[in-house]
């Protein structure tokens, strides 16, 4: 399954690092990534696949939540297919 | 792949336009739990009611947590208990089971006491509806309907009169909380047998055994896109809310069928109606004051809500593989922050609310009026409402608050998703004499299709 983790925050050293290593630890694997500076904010979105995960997405959206928490950032996990669903025919 | 600024709009939509997928209601038949034994229907509809939905208020949460988008409500709607418990005859014991049904599943309402009269009454039907007040106002979470008139049958006048009564004595008897039973209660014409939303949801007759219908919602998502294209024509107005429909529906349409799958139930079907909540950058009043009103209730509401009602539904059709329930958008006053603005600012009135509903659905929701106004008067409100859906071969639909003790200008507080509203003015004239004639009003020649 592929999902959708965006990360938005003040902009500060070490984002991408702790995003990317919990997101290693979980066994999930990064597909795509884009960064950029967005009115002041940090906004990194990321294609996941979660199919090496054995935790179910529920359950790895409220762990990366309060790893978000611990250094300041939102750290949101969504399945892919909702935004395919609204964006695409 | 998709692109930032798609993925940016649908977090936006979240997080500052309050877009939610308002309901996730589950029919469940409840035809194999009639028995002549009060007791055994009433704990066989207890055992189907857990049993069926034992897991929608988890899937929903897991479903909700996976996509990022609140599902506010989990909702139960079921046959027709004037028709299940016909054999037994004791309504209220099967209403109170129901009541604990919804309790021990965690859900916020359970819709299907309801009676169809729209042509004739059976002497079941007619107990039935001397129940529904002691019903309301001992239980929770249980939800009533009738529907009195229908395109194809006309107006039940006789019942009309009845449901007038009724409101009256539900008022009564919640008197502590406002009437709060009325606000468990609507009378229709044209009820579908497949709307998600309360207190109107039931399980219709011609649907299976378990089947899925979801709401979905997105007032502010709609306002915030309008204002994006502010001073345009109104072509690009309405070509604005088709496409914002799309993608609101269109969540609602992923979520119908992972929650069917999930469920082992029937998908049935996406309702499109835009519902508004108290909460401010919900209301569907704002949209309408978005397109150029200073307030809803101002000339041009009408026409400004046609546009919305007809867009959302040419926007969310395509989005959808099964459009069905009320589809329109909801109006009601005391959940909707503009609305409730507009009718204290006097600027909107029963009559302009009533003219409202000839373009949208579904009908007088959640209107506070005089306590002592009279049962013919609310059957008179009841009928012209009947007339405009019968007539028109819509859904409308009235749900009055006739709150004991309070006079124009009072408010009556129902809390949650029920909100709050003022009390306005019905017209003084006396309908009585017209209610009392009782009888049918003949279906419109246009019913007669084939």
């Amino acid at each position: 399954m592929q999902a959708v983790v965006s990360v938005i925050g003040k902009d500060r050293p070490g984002i991408i690092a702790k995003t990317s290593a919990k997101l290693y630890e979980l066994g999930i694997n990064i597909e795509d990534i884009s960064q950029t500076i967005l009115q002041g904010y940090f906004t990194m979105i990321l294609l996941a696949d979660l199919s090496g995960c054995e935790k179910p997405l529920s359950e790895v959206a409220s762990i990366l939540e309060e790893h978000g928490k611990s250094f300041g950032v939102s750290i949101r996990v969504q399945h892919e297919e909702i935004f395919d669903a609204m964006h695409k025919l | 792949m998709l692109s930032n600024r798609e993925i940016l709009e649908t977090l936006a939509m979240v997080d500052d336009q309050h877009l939610d997928v308002r309901t996730i209601t589950m029919g469940i038949s409840l035809f194999d739990c009639v028995s002549e034994s009060a007791e055994r229907a009433a704990g066989k509809i207890y055992d189907k009611v857990t049993r069926t939905a034992e897991r929608l208020v988890p899937v929903a949460e897991e479903i909700a947590e996976e996509i990022g988008i609140p599902i506010v409500n989990k909702r139960v709607a079921v046959t027709p208990v004037s028709l299940i418990g016909a054999p037994c005859g004791d309504f209220v014991r099967l209403c109170r089971a129901l009541d604990r049904a919804a309790e021990t599943v965690g859900i916020d309402f359970i819709g299907g006491y309801t009676a169809l009269v729209q042509k004739g009454m059976t002497p079941f039907e007619s107990a039935f509806l001397d129940s529904v007040p002691e019903a309301l106002a001992s239980t929770a979470k249980v939800c009533a309907s009738v529907n009195v008139a229908s395109t194809r049958a006309g107006i039940n006048m006789d019942a009309v009169a009845r449901v007038g009564r009724l409101v009256k004595e539900m008022a009564e008897r919640t008197r502590d909380r406002d009437g709060l039973a009325c606000a468990k209660f609507v009378a229709f014409a044209n009820a579908v047998e497949d709307n998600p939303f309360m207190a109107g949801a039931f399980c219709g007759t011609g649907e299976g055994d378990a089947v899925i219908n979801v709401g979905v919602s997105g007032p502010g998502v709609v306002k915030c896109a309008l204002e994006k294209v502010k001073g345009q024509d109104l072509t690009a107005v309405a070509e604005t809310v088709k496409k914002t429909a799309f993608k609101i529906t269109r969540v609602g349409q992923w979520v119908a069928k992972e929650a069917a799958e999930r469920l082992h139930a029937q998908f049935g079907i996406v309702d499109l109606s835009l519902a508004p909540t108290p909460v401010m950058g919900d209301s569907v009043a704002h949209i309408l004051e978005e397109m150029g009103l200073s307030s809803v209730g101002a000339h041009g509401t009408t026409a400004c809500l046609a546009l919305l009602n007809d867009a959302v539904k040419k926007g969310g059709v395509m989005a959808s593989s099964h459009v069905g329930g009320l589809s329109g958008a909801f109006i009601p006053v005391s959940e909707d922050i503009g609305m409730i603005r507009a009718c204290e600012a006097g600027f909107l009135s029963l009559d302009k609310l009533e003219a409202m509903t000839s373009v949208c659905s579904v009908g007088l929701d959640m209107i506070a009026v005089p306590g002592d106004t009279p049962a013919e008067v609310l059957s008179g409100i009841l009928a012209d409402e009947a007339a405009i859906g019968v007539v028109n071969n819509k859904t409308t639909a009235v749900r009055l608050i006739p709150a004991p003790g309070k006079k124009v200008g009072d408010w009556v507080e129902f809390g949650g998703l029920l909100g709050r509203a003022p009390v306005i003015a019905v017209n003084a004239a006396d309908p009585s004499a017209f209610i009392r004639r009782g009888g049918r009003i003949p279906a419109p020649i246009h019913s007669n299709k084939n």
